[in-house]
């Protein structure tokens, strides 16, 4: 059994079945890609894994470190060891970059909050100060959010869209950071409907219509992005049928 | 040590800021212990009458023309008692290009029944600044009830800020009431930040009215109100001048059974003002709560950064 196991995960919200019959097991120091066009319930899955409002009545199993997570509420998912990096980072009116990432910090030291900044390609002098809030442009809160997640030091982390709204010089920051992370041994999830995003993974996930239909290797997985062709009965030409749980 | 200046220093020492700055010649203070002067220094350029009333004090307070006090004023009004009244007569006059900045320190650490009053009348000469930092500093009883009025005239060119912050204890009651007239080309910028909790009672009242050529101002306020808090902000510009701006802006967080209304109200009588409002009433924002408790914090704890951010 791996860091993080779904077995037979399914999420239904009005009637309609938003995640179904997940079957993943993601292991300790690798890092995953979840792949999908726009709907296909990536982002519902790594929300329903962090426990989020609206994500927690579930069928099948959320397993971390053997431990089932199913009731624990978000705050007692994250002291575990899980966390969630958003594609929209949210924004706080007052709150300071440091008082936002000492929050989260194990080392609550100021120069461990430097440290962080500095590892995000941000200057402390410049931002410690600030508040996270809208003078901070999406791409600057985005790497705040990858501060605090670096200083919270977990063993799993979600990372939704992380190139969403990023520059090209930041994407290759934020690359450095998921790196850092996996030789760290944590386990890194990127949700991503980006090529760039996948590279970064070890293997992954392909998701449509709330099933996962496809897994394997990048370079397997990768293939569906050069023709955009997803291999399900939800799209046209499609080359297999059916779901594929193993 | 005599008994006013270990008085002085019990009060200040409720501020929770270092007393030494008192031993500074440049700093200016006057400290109000009820109805008695109990110290005061004054620097060259600023004059300060007061008068002991039979509950509180008249002051009169003047800066003298072009002359710019570079460090804060300090004055610090309070009482140790835990009932009385405070009242607070104050006449401020800001002579032509003239510069100050106070920071007024408001102490009622044992109140269960103190009535703090402040009636002040403002003049800010043209070209002058006047900047009033209002830091409260209250008991955990709920027990005081804070009536600060102000009517400031805002001469040509003038620059006004004030900010009303209650750092510790509870409110009790406070009822803002605070009106300026703003000439051509002065600027104003008021703020109050209060956190409200239990039965406390939260009643904010600004009126800036825009009257000259180019005259700009902002209104905003952060409240939040936990418990069986109440608040109501009833803030209001009005320009009736070319080029006059105006914005309020209001955020107030409730949560438990707290109660808030806000009413911004912009008025505008002239084709070349304008004037913009916001206002936001709810609880603390999902994504912001949900994101902090990702990292660990439990929802008390994400409630409270989320507070003392908006109020900070």
């Amino acid at each position: 059994m791996g860091i993080l196991e779904l077995k037979n995960l399914r999420l239904i919200l009005n009637g309609k079945k938003i995640l179904n019959n997940i079957n993943i097991d993601f292991k300790e120091s690798h890092i995953y890609a979840i792949v999908g066009p726009n709907g296909a319930g990536k982002s519902t899955l790594a929300f329903t894994i962090m426990g989020l409002a609206g994500y927690r009545k579930i069928e099948g199993e959320i397993f971390f470190k053997g431990e089932c997570i199913n009731n624990l509420g978000i705050d007692e998912r994250a002291r575990k060891g899980i966390t969630l990096g958003w594609q929209e980072p949210a924004r706080y009116e007052g709150l300071t970059v440091y008082d936002f990432i000492v929050a989260a910090a194990k080392d609550k030291s100021t120069a461990n909050v430097k440290e962080v900044l500095l590892k995000v390609g941000l200057n402390p002098n410049e931002y410690i100060k600030r508040a996270v809030d809208k003078t901070l442009s999406g791409g600057e809160r985005k790497k705040i959010e990858l501060a605090s997640i670096l200083a919270m030091a977990p063993d799993v982390v979600i990372l939704d869209e992380p190139d969403s709204g990023i520059d090209v010089e930041s994407l290759e920051k934020i690359f450095e950071i998921i790196r850092l992370l996996k030789s760290k041994g944590k386990t890194i999830i990127l949700i991503t409907h980006g090529l760039a995003v996948l590279k970064q993974a070890e293997y992954a996930y392909l998701m449509c219509h709330g099933e996962i239909i496809d897994k394997g290797p990048i370079k397997k997985i990768s293939r569906y992005f050069g023709n955009k062709c997803i291999p399900c009965a939800h799209k046209n030409l499609p080359e297999v049928e059916g779901n594929i749980d193993e | 040590m005599n008994e006013n200046q270990k008085l002085m220093q019990d009060l200040y020492k409720t501020t929770e800021t270092k007393y030494d700055i008192f031993k500074e010649p440049e700093i200016a203070y006057l400290f109000v212990h009820q109805n008695k002067v109990i110290g005061s220094q004054l620097i060259p350029g600023l004059e300060i009458d007061t008068e002991e009333l039979e509950d509180g004090i008249n002051a009169n307070i003047t800066v003298k023309e072009g002359v710019i006090i570079h460090k804060p004023v300090h004055l610090c009004f309070g009482m140790f008692p835990e009932t009385g009244v405070q009242k607070i007569i104050m006449r401020v006059n800001i002579k032509k290009n003239a510069k100050i900045s106070i920071l007024a320190h408001c102490s009622f650490p044992n109140a269960s029944d103190v009535k703090h009053i402040m009636e002040a009348k403002i003049n800010i000469g043209e070209g002058a600044e006047y900047s009033y930092f209002e830091r409260h500093i209250h008991g955990i009883k709920g027990g005081v009830k804070v009536y600060p009025q102000a009517l400031v005239e805002l001469e040509k060119g003038a620059k006004f800020k004030t900010e009303f912050e209650l750092l510790k204890g509870r409110v009790g009651l406070i009822e803002i009431d605070y009106e300026t007239i703003c000439k051509a080309g002065s600027v104003m910028d008021m703020n109050v930040r209060i956190n409200g909790t239990k039965d406390d009672i939260i009643k904010i009242k600004e009126t800036g009215n825009l009257v000259g050529e180019g005259a700009r101002g902002v209104l905003t306020s952060r409240i939040a109100v936990r418990g069986n808090a109440r608040a109501e902000v009833y803030n209001k510009i009005s320009a009736t001048a070319a080029y006059a701006r105006g914005h309020v802006d209001c955020k107030e967080i409730i949560q438990d059974n707290g109660a808030a209304i806000a009413v911004p109200i912009v008025e505008v009588n002239h084709s070349k003002a304008l004037v913009t409002h916001e206002a936001a009433i709810g609880s603390v924002d999902s994504k912001q709560l949900e994101t902090l408790m990702a990292r660990g914090l439990t929802e008390d704890e994400a409630v409270e950064l989320i507070i003392q951010g908006l109020l900070s």
